[in-house]
């Protein structure tokens, strides 16, 4: 009865077994995109990847992190490709030989997102600098990526253009999270942050929250696609990796870009060339 | 807030999707191998440790059951590092695939598993251990038909392995990558559906969640209450 | 049954100054026994005696402060000593899986277990009830299936603690008939009872015990009709009234 048991055991692990690998290996061809969570959680690969594997046939599975998070991932080549926001970390990753070489593709901005009520004033800014002194002088409550995220680098540059020195601040709280979580957590206590604006387009638990500030050209927010160097991982997919990002550079990748609207408001711009 | 949360939840669950029946079936595969490992190696080895006689006994029983609450984040990480390309099993590109979910939810139910079996195995071993002893049997003997004994008791261990595995999300987001039609399950998905602020369906699936634990452990419940009918 | 392992060499059974004193208290005080190899003895005493303890150093349950077992001038062999226990275990399994779980050391194949299992439940009258849960049995059932338990392994020396203990009277009759089988089969049988009546029934001869001590051993007709020492006279004259009325 015990070796019944086991023997019927035997015959479902071995099932479970051969229907993950089976699984693993039915995807003709796929490619890893170690992304950010901002692209995610927009909504923008949901329509643009279906669009690249009908024409390609090579599925991309996205993986998002913070860009951060990402960076990481590809320096210890677990993706094929990278598309990131924080411009002078992506410069060091293809300097330093994990990157074979990086493109513009595409860039939306960053809005500073607060309650309606705006106790810091935040709507009269004159630019991006006045407006992160102004909550700071203010002492009202600011949640922080703190995620090593390309988001969370832009708001350490921003702090730094209006001289202040957020950590350690009472009002100043760093979350450790992604751009959706972290506006949650603005949403429950009325709190200002600093989001992508797709992510915030995206965005269903907004409560009290709207854009108090946008529109400075400090705000934009290019993205840009790395293939992970196939010389330092050679168990890369270039030629497949190498479609995508020349997809997402070409007119057709522009346009599926482009296209993606939520509420008739377009959210990524693709780089001008 | 709360109220209207909960009826566009349940509007959504009459309207469920083929999507969300992929995401349910990965999430029972993926699991389901879990538990299936996880009682193939959990279970010996929690009745290895009630009968075997061996120096820090004491002390490995309070390891396995500290174990238990090992944070499933901790297992996600340590499993993406040796499944990792740069790691010491990264030739075998298992990184953000169901099969490596699969190994770290095994990683993660194998000493809750052990330590609930220990127990149970434990009990009967006091009260066989002299007329297994007399009739010479070996350990390993000793072993095999305590597990045996002790099967309708053991499926509490299964199940307690199954809610686990079922339920964690830290792991199998980390080495699954959360990556859609690939490797999302019931709990990343719910993770992602709260992080876009979609809390409706977020709720929607933690209700399947739920229903579907609670239907296994009825079933569980209803089989081990007829074996025990059945064989006392 | 046959197959008897182990060869003729484990009699006769010598005992020499068993003492077991576990923390200071003395609960076996220098047993001298001798046993030879065939027959039923039965072991008599009041509670406390050390005659279940004496049955546990014979099975290789308890490790004895000090004195001697010798088995044929050599060593305890590995098989062929087997004890059925007052409330022996049952398996959540059938009546058949419990039957042959003896044999499991043997490693024998599958079929070979049941066909033997089959045989001896027929022996026991229990062949119709093979596929039933062992634990639905009746006490002297789940009693008659120990004893099988123990026959199947073909022992040399088989040791009883009670076995009848709680049993009514038509099942201590059932239970007795089989020990006389198993006795005829060429088992050695020591067992223990308070059952007055069952030792007349069934021993050959009796060994005595009380406070740790044996106080004789001689064969049953005589220790009944002339006990040689006090103890056993008293035992016997508070026991007898109301034992022998079944």
């Amino acid at each position: 009865m015990a070796h019944e048991l086991l023997k019927r055991i035997r015959v479902a692990v071995l099932g479970v077994v051969l229907a993950a690998a089976a699984q693993a290996a039915t995807a003709a061809e796929s490619i890893v995109l170690a992304s950010t969570t901002s692209t995610e959680q927009s909504g923008l690969f949901g329509h643009i990847l279906p669009i690249f594997e009908k024409t390609s046939g090579i599925s991309v599975k996205v993986v998002a992190l913070g860009t951060g998070q990402a960076l990481d991932v590809g320096r210890r080549g677990d993706a094929d490709a990278l598309l990131v926001h924080d411009r002078a970390a992506e410069d060091k990753f293809v300097a330093e030989g994990y990157g074979s070489y990086r493109r513009d593709v595409m860039y939306n901005d960053f809005v500073v997102v607060g309650p309606t009520a705006d106790p810091a004033a935040v709507k009269a800014s004159s630019d991006t600098s006045d407006a992160f002194r102004r909550i700071a002088g203010k002492g009202a409550t600011f949640i922080s990526r703190a995620d090593k995220s390309g988001t969370h680098a832009a708001e350490l540059r921003f702090w730094k253009a209006a001289a202040i020195e957020p950590v350690g601040q009472s009002w100043y709280k760093e979350a450790g999270t992604g751009m959706g979580p972290t506006l949650n957590m603005a949403a429950g206590v009325d709190a200002y942050t600093l989001s992508d604006r797709g992510t915030w387009a995206n965005f269903k638990n907004r409560q009290n929250l709207a854009i108090l500030y946008a529109g400075d050209s400090k705000l934009f927010n290019p993205y840009g696609a790395i293939l992970v160097n196939p010389e330092r991982h050679p168990h890369v997919k270039k030629a497949a990796a190498e479609r995508f990002i020349d997809w997402l550079t070409s007119d057709a990748g522009r346009e599926a870009i482009a296209s993606y609207r939520i509420g008739g408001e377009q959210l990524f711009f693709p780089s001008p060339r | 807030m709360f109220a209207s949360t909960l009826t566009d939840a349940i509007r959504l669950l009459a309207a469920l999707d083929h999507r969300v029946a992929e995401i349910v079936g990965l999430s029972l595969q993926v699991s389901g191998g879990a538990v299936v490992l996880g009682t193939l190696i959990g279970l010996p080895l929690g009745a290895c440790i009630a009968v075997g006689r061996f120096r820090g006994k004491a002390g490995v029983s309070v390891l396995i059951n500290a174990l238990m609450g090992l944070p499933s984040v901790v297992v996600g990480v340590v499993v993406y590092l040796f499944l990792s390309r740069s790691g010491p099993f990264g030739a075998f590109g298992l990184l953000y695939t169901p099969l490596a979910m699969v190994v770290a939810q095994t990683l993660l139910v194998v000493p809750l598993m052990a330590a609930i079996a220990r127990q149970v195995v434990e009990d009967a071993w006091q009260r066989y251990a002299e007329e297994l002893q007399v009739m010479r049997f070996t350990w390993w003997q000793s072993v095999t038909t305590l597990l045996h004994d002790c099967r309708h008791s053991l499926l509490v261990a299964v199940l307690a392995g199954l809610g686990r595995a079922m339920s964690e999300v830290g792991a199998v987001m980390i080495v699954g990558g959360n990556i859609d039609r690939a490797t999302r399950v019931m709990t990343t998905a719910i993770a992602l559906e709260t992080s876009k602020g979609d809390l409706p369906l977020a709720i929607a699936l933690g209700i399947v969640l739920i229903v579907l634990i609670l239907a296994l452990n009825a079933v569980a419940f209803g089989l081990r209450h007829w074996a025990m009918r059945r064989y006392g | 049954m046959s197959g008897r392992p182990g060869g003729g060499a484990m009699f006769p059974i010598r005992i020499r100054g068993l003492r077991h004193a576990p923390n200071g208290r003395e609960l076996l005080s220098g047993v001298d026994l001798e046993l030879g190899d065939e027959g039923i003895t039965v072991l008599l005493g009041p509670n406390g005696a050390g005659k279940t303890l004496l049955l546990r150093a014979l099975c290789g349950l308890l490790v004895p402060s000090s004195g001697t077992l010798d088995w044929g001038g050599g060593a305890r062999p590995e098989r062929g000593v087997m004890m059925v226990f007052q409330n022996p275990m049952m398996l959540r399994a059938s009546v058949l899986a419990n039957a042959v779980l003896g044999l499991k050391p043997l490693n024998l194949s599958r079929h070979d277990c049941s066909s033997r299992g089959m045989a001896v439940l027929e022996r026991i009258g229990l062949a119709h009830r093979a596929q039933d849960s062992a634990r639905q049995l009746s006490g002297g059932e789940q009693q008659r299936l120990a004893l099988a338990r123990a026959w199947l392994t073909s022992p040399r020396l088989l040791l009883l603690d009670e076995p009848t203990a709680s049993l009514d009277p038509s099942a201590t009759a059932e239970v007795e008939r089989i020990v006389r089988e198993i006795r005829t089969d060429g088992t050695r049988i020591l067992m223990v009872t308070h059952n007055l009546g069952q030792a007349t029934r069934l021993a050959d001869d009796i060994v005595f015990m009380s406070g740790g001590r044996v106080h004789e051993h001689t064969p049953a007709r005589r220790f009944f009709s002339r006990p040689q020492s006090d103890e056993a006279r008293r035992f016997i004259q508070g026991e007898l009234p109301w034992r022998m009325s079944f």
